[in-house]
């Protein structure tokens, strides 16, 4: 068990999104355009990586009777600062992100690795796990949230640059409603499962 | 939204911003619990009951601790335990007075506590400033508008089972196609019914 190894299998085969299938109503909700995605990806990595931390360094004590509510009260503490430091710093996107911030108590993701790894493993690898999966988690809505603003505005602006103009005159505008993200990403786990059964056959 | 007429209320929380299709709340339930009607019934149910409970109770709790005691900033914290202990609560009430339903709910009476639309019901009433009738209406009919969709996602993929497919395309992929058709359906209700 190395490090690296760790941090990638966050990315790889227990992606939050592709792999666990955790986590999937901020996923949908906030990708309307890269930036929103951005920065749901930082308060989620922010608030995974210090309950990791401390529910490993906690897991002698805590007695397995009581250990779900702890875990919540854990993760609340940690999303109340997220809440108000993202409000006092940055309310464009406070507001834009909006009843999603407080939201991240109950994203499976985080009580599932507090549950599935921080419980078992020392504080750092603990660590390296939650910027792993946050890491995972970070691209699948990066990936989501371009596919959606490229098709549904035409162009993708982060944080005032613009990175892509494609300029189309008619934009599906399908694609930043809601049935946008079901479609996306309906289509990118057909894609992945079909990869999937493509290495089985290969009997990799 | 206009005027905050208690029908409007119930509108906009059954239909226009439905949870699950418009405002993406509780989806794991929604992609996890639809493989047939039976279990999608008791979970609805559970829902609906957990969220009316905690629109009130927490409404209550906001209003009359936190407020008087300048602890606004501990509202997050208070609601989750306000909603699980709830959990809790229906979880003995059921398991005692009606077993045969305890039995048919299983995992997903707890489960309850993590979906996020019992939390995001309470958040949306806290932040849209409501008052009480107006919070326990909002809560109702979004566990409401949550079990209409809840039921006809399981009906068809009830029914869609046996349709020949793609196997890469089987399970989770089919699902989601078949809530974006139902996601375009809801979309329209912004324009149907004025508020």
């Amino acid at each position: 068990m190395d490090p690296l190894s760790e941090f990638i299998r966050g990315i790889t085969r227990d992606n939050p999104t592709f792999g666990l299938v955790l986590g999937l109503c901020p996923t949908l909700a906030v990708t309307t355009s890269v930036e929103n995605a951005i920065g749901m990806a930082a308060g989620t990595a922010f608030v995974l990586v210090c309950s990791n931390m401390l529910v490993s360094s906690l897991r002698k004590q805590i007695p397995s009777t009581v250990r779900l509510p702890i875990f919540i009260i854990i993760i609340a503490t940690f999303v109340s600062i997220v809440d108000m430091i993202m409000e006092a710093y940055s309310p464009s996107m406070y507001a834009a992100l909006g009843v999603f911030i407080p939201l991240i108590v109950v994203n499976c993701i985080i009580i599932g690795r507090a549950e599935a790894y921080a419980n078992k493993n020392n504080v750092f690898y603990s660590m390296i796990d939650g910027f792993g999966t946050s890491t995972g988690f970070l691209l699948v809505l990066m990936l989501i949230g371009g596919i959606r603003e490229l098709l549904g505005t035409g162009q993708i602006v982060v944080f005032g640059y613009s990175l892509i103009n494609l300029s189309l005159s008619y934009p599906i505008t399908t694609m930043i409603l809601p049935a946008g993200a079901f479609v996306t990403i309906g289509a990118l786990m057909a894609i992945v499962n079909y990869q999937k059964a493509k290495k089985l056959e290969r009997g990799e | 939204m206009a005027e905050d007429a208690l029908f409007s209320i119930f509108m906009d929380g059954l239909f226009i911003n439905n949870f699950l299709l418009i405002q993406f709340l509780g989806l794991c339930s929604f992609v996890g619990v639809t493989k047939d009607v039976k279990s999608a019934t008791g979970m609805s149910g559970a829902v609906v009951f957990v969220m009316a409970m905690a629109s009130t109770v927490s409404y209550l709790l906001y209003t009359y601790i936190l407020v008087p005691t300048k602890m606004e900033f501990l509202d997050l914290i208070s609601f989750i335990v306000v909603i699980a202990a709830l959990v809790q609560l229906v979880e003995f009430v059921v398991r005692k007075q009606i077993p045969s339903l305890y039995r048919s709910l299983g995992i997903y009476l707890p489960l309850i506590t993590t979906n996020c639309a019992v939390l995001g019901a309470v958040l949306l009433n806290e932040s849209s400033g409501y008052n009480f009738a107006q919070s326990v209406v909002f809560g109702t009919s979004a566990g409401l508008g949550y079990t209409i969709v809840m039921l006809m996602m399981a009906g068809i993929r009830e029914r869609s089972t046996f349709v020949n497919i793609p196997s890469s395309i089987r399970g989770l992929p089919q699902a989601f196609f078949i809530a974006t058709m139902l996601s375009l359906a809801f979309v329209n209700y912004f324009w149907v019914i004025p508020i």
